[in-house]
């Protein structure tokens, strides 16, 4: 009788959820369109989790539960996930969608729960005056379409008046986003923008390939996510344009996008904040902790791919957040809003990356109130088909803040007006 | 059993000609108004509001409006995605245009301006018929989400194309943004369904619905006896347009409170309110209820049973889920092509008649 009592026991204990736990939603999206891009992105950020866990023993002494939802990279469901997670004590929202993260970010703010958007989203919450909620570092939209065109600059000898560049783009608002930077930067230096609006999801460019045939732009950049990335550069190749003209931003740029396009994807370029590959003492724990133990998120063959990577890295900062946040206000268990608080001090140095096995992984960069958007650093990638690799052409350098700043400036008191926020951080 | 109608006797024409003349489904009715007027506001949480019984109020005034152009008036249309935005437009320009105004009134006027543009397109519905209509509509489509992508004055030049919807009050109660509780989110849907409903239930059986009847089961008879197809056609386009435009507006203003065109007015959305209004029964007003009850709840179901219930992969789940709907889709429309509507009317015949069939 006792023992069936202790084993009831043990079953409830086993079957009920701790309760003290910092809880991670990951709104993934493993189905759809845009899986080939998702799928990285969301094995990552658990595998980042489940490294803390089963190495560290959580966070701080408190273990982490990573929550997942599909979304299917869809607003609706988006919405619906949203929902169905933030009464678990969800820490921060993290989409990987810049629709969602619209939706979201009204929401997320009235219920006092953080957003982190890194290298995507709303490119003015780098205003953190008015989005006290949303950030967006280590680098957004904008610093991304500037450094591209500081790449152009620099292959050009800091002269490119005259030169067209076109820029191939998602018609969402993810696409939409650079635009006006490219805007001021071509009025600044001089350059011609030509705009190639792709409809969701991509599958069809066969005219705006074959308008860059005929105009043929010095320049193509491109904005464009899930299989969209794929068929543009299968396209380009159909049309030989020359691939080391063709820069992707950061999420049009993994290994998914240029192998099926085999040799011809060959000097491809993509603009990113972060370093690729998994050379870094970090993933040798992976291995040993998550994958060899079987633990890892997916089918678990995506270590060191670009985007796998990338959302190790948002769950990196993530962990570094809740550590600080831990800190500031001296419990383990945090809320959301201490949440927000410890990613609003997070300061992410040299030393600590290198502490965390990640040495020059990403920039060193502090947050503060009035900037949630980080440095804004980046370097450009390039394929290399032979070895299947990307690897860094250029250093990490800064982009032109001299022309981002006013648009972040005017686009956040745009938001500020029309939903009468009244700026912080005084 | 149930369904006894023996002492259920109408005195005058009047109570023979109501909606619903058996006592029993009055009163079943009348408790369903009861239960979602006075019960649920009470007990509706977050989750079931956006999750649940918003996205279901909401698409059920637009599988009404679909209902009105395909099921009774026989016009096949693959526009309605377009439609809604024009309605959520609509809403919005007005929204942010005259905020003096409230919010109840541009969702009414965005019907009305999604009418105007509906019946016009419509017009070529005079000409040609069935597929052809059917393609002509879907050109409506793309070409709707074209504009509003293309036009910036649409989305108030706006840097990302998106819209947002400000926040509005109806009765010092806030209906719209974030900081909206979820009783008024979903009493605003459902006033708006309680009253598009109870207007097409009469409109359809009306001599409006009878037009529109005739013109569907054949449009030359209908012309000798005196239908006239212009003015039937068009004031089906335009009326299905006004309930599609208030769900848009809806949908836009008080779910999701942001949009992007091509992401949430595209195809996708012609097709889902179509397959609502088959599975739930063309020509049957309760069949758009049915329909986008099936189409809404059933996935979010799924969703919490195969991962919150038995803990499945998310994807596996999500890819499964395709495959349920999808079966089930096919399962009803070979058992019983007519939709839920008629499920529902046939187990009304069983019961008047139990225990003693014929």
């Amino acid at each position: 009788m006792k023992r069936l009592a202790t084993a009831t026991v043990a079953a409830v204990m086993a079957a009920a959820p701790v309760m003290a736990d910092l809880v991670f939603p990951s709104l993934s999206y493993r189905t759809g369109a845009y899986a080939a891009n998702g799928i990285p992105f969301a094995d990552g950020y658990a595998d980042y989790f489940t490294l803390l866990n089963e190495r560290d023993g959580g966070i701080g002494g408190v273990m982490t539960r990573l929550v997942e939802c599909e979304t299917g990279y869809n607003t609706e469901k988006g919405v619906e996930c949203y929902e169905a997670t933030k009464g678990e004590g969800s820490l921060v929202y993290q989409p990987l969608s810049t629709g969602i993260t619209y939706q979201l970010i009204p929401k997320a703010t009235a219920d006092g729960i953080p957003m982190h958007t890194m290298g995507y989203g709303r490119t003015s919450a780098a205003n953190g005056k008015v989005f006290s909620n949303v950030f967006n570092y280590p680098a957004n939209y904008w610093n991304g379409a500037s450094l591209v065109v500081n790449h152009l600059l620099d292959i050009n000898g800091g002269d490119i008046k005259g030169k067209t560049v076109a820029l191939v783009y998602h018609n969402s608002a993810y696409g939409k986003e650079p635009i006006p930077t490219l805007e001021a930067l071509a009025a600044k230096h001089g350059f011609n923008v030509s705009l190639l609006a792709v409809d969701h999801p991509g599958q069809e460019q066969k005219s705006q390939w074959l308008q860059i045939r005929r105009e043929r732009p010095d320049y193509v950049v491109m904005w464009g996510w899930g299989v969209m990335n794929q068929v543009a550069i299968q396209e380009a190749a159909n049309i030989r344009y020359p691939m080391e003209n063709f820069i992707g931003v950061w999420w049009s740029g993994s290994e998914n996008d240029v192998l099926p396009a085999g040799d011809a994807a060959d000097g491809y370029k993509h603009i990113t904040f972060h370093n690729v590959g998994d050379d870094y003492p970090i993933f040798e724990d992976v291995a040993k902790y998550v994958v060899d133990a079987g633990k890892a998120a997916g089918a678990g063959d995506q270590v060191g791919t670009v985007l796998y990577n990338r959302g190790f890295y948002a769950a990196m900062l993530a962990a570094e957040a809740v550590r600080k946040a831990q800190e500031i206000h001296g419990v383990g268990d945090i809320t959301p809003a201490m949440m927000r608080d410890g990613m609003e001090a997070l300061e992410i140095t040299e030393a600590r990356m290198a502490e965390l096995g990640m040495p020059g992984f990403g920039p060193s960069f502090a947050v503060s109130c009035e900037n949630h958007g980080g440095p804004g650093t980046g370097a450009v990638a390039q394929w290399d088909a032979s070895a299947k690799k990307w690897s860094l052409i250029s250093d990490f350098s800064s982009p032109d803040m001299s022309v981002i700043q006013p648009l972040i400036d005017a686009d956040s008191a745009a938001f500020a007006a029309e939903n009468n926020i009244t700026e912080g951080c005084n | 059993m149930l369904y006894r109608e023996s002492g259920d006797f109408s005195e005058t024409y009047k109570a023979d000609s109501q909606t619903f003349p058996i006592k029993f489904d009055r009163y079943r009715y009348y408790a369903v108004l009861a239960f979602a007027f006075l019960v649920i506001p009470f007990i509706i949480n977050d989750y079931w509001a956006n999750a649940v019984l918003v996205p279901f109020l909401i698409y059920a005034i637009a599988a009404i409006g679909l209902n009105i152009l395909v099921g009774y008036c026989g016009q096949v249309s693959l526009g309605t995605g377009g439609f809604m935005a024009v309605g959520a437009y609509a809403c919005y320009k007005l929204m942010t245009a005259f905020p003096e105004v409230s919010i109840m009134i541009h969702v009414v006027i965005s019907g009305g301006i999604t009418a105007a543009v509906v019946t016009v397109f419509g017009l070529p519905s005079l000409r040609i018929k069935g597929f052809y209509l059917a393609v002509a509509t879907l050109a409506a489509q793309f070409f709707l989400v074209w504009l509003f992508n293309r036009v910036a004055w649409f989305y108030n030049y706006s840097a990302s194309g998106q819209i947002n919807a400000p926040d509005r009050t109806v009765f010092g109660h806030l209906v719209t943004g974030p900081n909206t509780e979820a009783w008024a989110k979903y009493m605003i849907c459902l006033v708006f369904l309680t009253v598009a409903g109870i207007l097409a239930r009469n409109m359809t059986r009306g001599a409006l619905g009878r037009k529109w009847s005739a013109i569907r089961d054949m449009d030359i008879a209908a012309e000798i006896i005196g239908v006239n197809p212009l003015t039937a056609k068009l004031s089906a386009f335009a009326i299905s347009g006004f309930f599609i435009g208030i769900s848009g507006a809806l949908f836009f203003s008080v779910y999701l409170g942001a949009a992007e065109v091509g992401e949430v007015f595209g195809i996708q959305k012609s097709f889902l309110v179509l397959f609502m209004i088959i599975i739930g029964g063309l020509g049957s007003i309760f069949g758009s209820f049915a329909g986008a009850a099936f189409m809404v709840l059933l996935p979010v179901l799924l969703k919490n049973v195969l991962v919150g219930g038995l803990g499945w992969d998310t994807a596996l789940a999500a890819h499964l889920e395709f495959v349920i709907v999808g079966a089930l889709i096919i399962v009803f429309l070979i058992a019983e092509p007519h939709g839920l509507a008629q499920l529902w009317r046939v187990a009304k015949e069983k019961l008047r008649l139990w225990p003693f069939p014929h």
